[in-house]
């Protein structure tokens, strides 16, 4: 199979106007992938599947990933020259920048006809609450239709052009999208006897009349 | 045909109600056989309890092996898987119940028909077990449906099943027909139908039957301590 | 002829009434009948739940409704570590948690870059075809239950499945959640006993299968349920992501054990079996072959074991935190192409953990090949299709 970067040169010339940037994977595994524009993200696709040269015609699997907005903290080190005229200090700046959050869908493409694989599209949302969309690819594999179904359900990502896109684990009144990184579980807690500080905390939530390190049954007891 | 010169003098008949386990098995020894009609009833039901077939997760492969050759459930009388819930006295809850699943388990356990019993096995009937922590996970069935016999393991072995299904049949043979301690189901004023939970906007409404299940008072200490 | 709009016949008076059971009027087709099946049913294999439009018993529609065991596998493994997720595999595929135990840990190792011994490649060769064997033989009975046996095949199947998982029960302590493989190796080391019990009896295998062949294989029965029944096509297959058996059936030789050649799979002889008519009968048949290759993969297993350690030794068990990165390792479990995509940020527990499951993708052309079909054969497919409910909804 041709490299990732002559797969990118070959879509960029096919798709003028498109963008189409390389996700590097820095991990041993090296799975790099490309990332596609939402405009241009199904013709792509459909190209990807019927392109003699490659015949990617298996799309195994299609996953969700959730980029909540994050602030990252970069430290820099600048010399500046003392107006004294002694020599030039070293000051750490810290520059503050917010990452907007995101929703991501990850597919895993195979061919089967020629037994080479994978190749790794992104599409990404603009943000995490208004704009989630993003292209159904369930036109060109089929075997996306319940994985999207599952995306949508879990992360929220809405997929333009899914035949049925449906709430496919949760039920249909449900409102929340639980792989979400801030979903906020159900309280339903119940008393359990393990000594993790999550655990507790939640314990003390829960019965905020037995003080800590207090014997709990005692203090029962002791109520009125 | 000659009967047995009595040894002793004829000892006074005991009264019923009186009369003594050892009593009655010598009566038994004799070719008499003397019993109550409660614990004719109690010894047919609890010879003769069929499951309800409903396999939810994991523990429901053990369950149909515990129905198989090697363990024979059918040694105990309980072979007969019924797929209807009309047809069952028992409804072995085997596997994690869902929060999209606790609806339809309740509605099963209200179709089922009096006398019924119920066993929650493994450690998700139980209490969740290791999905515990899952949102859509219902932390132990007995927050619907009263339970009578847990069976502890993930998932229990078939001999667990089977003692647990032991257990219940000595709970079986307990059960008095009349009086203050009578069975639940002789009792008119006993619930035989429980409240069915709808599926909300962000979890089960109600989260837990109260009439059922309270929540428990932590034992021990929290906290440093 | 689409169906005329469907309108609420009036319900005659003291007809039963629900949302299960619906009558609907058709000018061409007279009643239609929408019956829910599940998801307490016993011929849908858990809690799976299929919406199904009949006229008269012929199936129109069909949607598969999911989630009623959906466990929250996937956020819990975001919130605990790389180790701790390996026994929630178990109860994936909670009748081969062999193999599901190895795909995770193919994944991490291919996550962390890390290196597995030889003698842990056997042996993760081993215990995964003994699963498949396990697997297969499992599906064939519950399959004849669908037919109408009630039982009998299943009580043959499990016969042998309980000497198969006794195996497991001594070399991993449990008979199901065995939890068994380790990322870099497996966790114990097998006794020569326990080898030569095992060698025993995959060598005695071959006559189960010929006995449970001869009860099944040529039944009238069978014949007459399967052939021609829920056919699928292969370019069809392939589109919708259909993998194992089942695409097998279809024609399509498409096999990870030959394609990926992952473990040591490449050092091994054996044939893939290959459908025609990609109908029921076939993935039936599939399954008997696919048992038979894999008793000839394991006597190739147990004459080549080589000796040696089972755990890499820089393999890191306290503190194990891949680099950042992201990996997705497949491996074909008996039931289809079983994939994990796993995503590191450097931290303790995985960001992004996603079970590919092929008993769900494997459901996406059921309606097609149950449309134009009754409702028993309806079952039969799905009995085909071989899925659990653990992996479905996860």
């Amino acid at each position: 199979m041709e490299s990732l970067e002559q797969i990118r040169d070959r879509l960029l010339a096919r798709f003028p106007g498109a963008t189409i940037t390389l996700v590097p994977n820095p991990g041993p595994a090296a799975e790099h992938t490309i990332s596609l524009d939402n405009a241009h993200a199904f013709e792509i696709a459909r190209f990807l599947r019927d392109d003699p040269a490659l015949q990617l015609d298996y799309c195994s699997n299609v996953t969700g990933i959730d980029w909540p907005e994050k602030e990252i903290v970069e430290t820099k080190k600048v010399s500046v020259a003392d107006p004294a005229g002694g020599p030039a200090k070293v000051v750490e700046e810290k520059t503050k920048r917010i990452e907007p959050g995101r929703l991501e869908a990850v597919y895993h493409l195979y061919s089967m006809a020629l037994r080479h694989g994978p190749v790794i599209i992104r599409l990404r949302t603009g943000n995490r609450s208004d704009q989630v969309t993003v292209p159904s690819l369930t036109p060109v594999w089929r075997s996306c239709d319940f994985q999207e179904r599952e995306i949508f359900d879990l992360f929220g990502i809405v997929f333009e052009g899914h035949p049925n896109l449906r709430r496919l684990l949760m039920w249909g009144d449900f409102k929340d999208h639980p792989m979400r990184k801030d979903y906020v579980e159900p309280d339903d807690y119940e008393w359990e006897p393990t000594p993790h500080a999550e655990v507790l905390e939640r314990a003390q939530a829960h019965y905020p009349s037995v003080t800590p390190g207090v014997s709990a049954p005692a203090q029962v007891e002791a109520k009125p | 045909m000659s009967t047995p010169a009595p040894t002793a003098a004829p000892q006074p008949f005991p009264a019923a109600g009186n009369i003594s386990d050892a009593d009655r098995e010598n009566l038994r020894r004799n070719g008499v056989l003397l019993t109550s009609l409660e614990e004719l009833y109690n010894w047919g039901r609890s010879n003769s309890i069929w499951p309800l077939q409903f396999g939810l997760a994991c523990c429901a492969i053990e369950m149909i092996a515990a129905a198989t050759a090697r363990f024979d459930i059918a040694r105990f009388g309980a072979e007969i898987f019924r797929p209807s819930p009309r047809q069952a006295d028992l409804m072995i809850v085997s596997g994690t119940v869902t929060k999209k699943m606790i609806p339809q388990v309740v509605r099963l356990w209200n179709q089922m028909p009096e006398p019924k019993y119920c066993i929650a096995m493994g450690a998700c009937a139980i209490s969740g077990g290791p999905f515990k922590q899952g949102y859509n996970v219902l932390k132990g069935v007995d927050r619907f449906i009263p339970v009578d016999i847990y069976i502890p393991g993930c998932p229990p072995r078939p001999e667990a099943l089977l003692n647990g299904l032991m257990q219940l049949q000595k709970k079986i043979r307990g059960e008095h027909l009349t009086g203050p301690d009578a069975a639940k189901h002789t009792r008119a004023d006993a619930p035989s139908e429980y409240a069915v939970p709808t599926c909300g906007a962000h979890d089960i409404e109600p989260t837990h039957n109260p009439a059922v299940w309270t929540p428990p008072v932590p034992l021990g200490r929290l906290g440093k301590g | 002829m689409s169906p005329a709009a469907p309108t609420q016949a009036p319900a005659p008076f003291g007809a039963p009434s629900g949302p299960t059971v619906r009558t609907v009027t058709d000018a061409f087709h007279g009643d239609l009948l929408e019956v829910s099946m599940g998801p307490q049913h016993p011929s849908t294999h858990g809690v799976f739940r299929m919406d199904v439009t009949l006229d008269g018993e012929v199936i129109v529609k069909l949607k598969p409704v999911f989630g009623y065991l959906h466990r929250n596998h996937e956020k819990i493994a975001e919130n605990t570590s790389y180790l701790a997720s390996m026994p929630y595999t178990d109860r994936l595929d909670y009748l081969c948690s062999m193999s599901t135990n190895w795909a995770y840990a193919l994944a991490v190792e291919k996550l962390a870059g890390q290196a597995v011994p030889d003698r842990a490649q056997y042996l993760r060769i081993i215990l995964a075809e003994l699963t498949r064997i396990v697997n297969h033989a499992c599906l064939v009975g519950f399959l004849f239950n669908d037919l109408g046996t009630s039982f009998t095949p299943l009580l043959y199947a499990f016969r042998e499945r309980e000497k198969i998982i006794d195996l497991f029960e001594a070399l991993s302590g449990s008979r199901m959640m065995c939890n068994y493989q380790r990322f870099g190796g497996c966790r114990i080391d097998p006794s020569p006993e326990w080898l030569a019990a095992a060698s025993r009896l995959v060598d005695n295998f071959p006559r189960f299968l010929d006995e449970y062949e001869r009860m099944l294989t040529g039944n009238e029965i069978l014949l007459a349920r399967t052939q021609g029944v829920g056919r699928l096509k292969a370019a069809n297959a392939i589109n919708a992501g259909i993998t194992g058996p089942v695409l097998r059936a279809a024609g399509v030789n498409y096999d990870l054990r030959k394609v990926d050649a992952y473990g040591f799979y490449s050092r091994f002889d054996f044939r893939v079996p290959l459908g025609e008519h990609g109908d029921t009968y076939d993935r039936y048949m599939m399954r008997i072959l696919e048992m038979r290759e894999s008793v000839k993969i394991l006597q190739q297993a147990f004459r080549d074991l080589p000796t040696g350690p089972i755990m890499d030794p820089k393999a890191k068990i306290r503190g194990f935190r891949p680099k950042a990165g992201e990996a997705y390792g497949r491996l074909e479990s008996p039931k289809g192409e079983l994939g994990f995509y796993l995503l590191s940020d450097g931290t303790p527990n995985p960001y992004r953990y996603r079970v590919r499951p092929p008993s769900l993708i494997n459901l996406t052309l059921l309606e097609e090949m149950c449309l134009g079909h009754t409702v028993a054969d309806a079952v039969v497919i799905l009995g085909s299709i071989d899925i659990v409910l653990g992996e479905v909804d996860r």
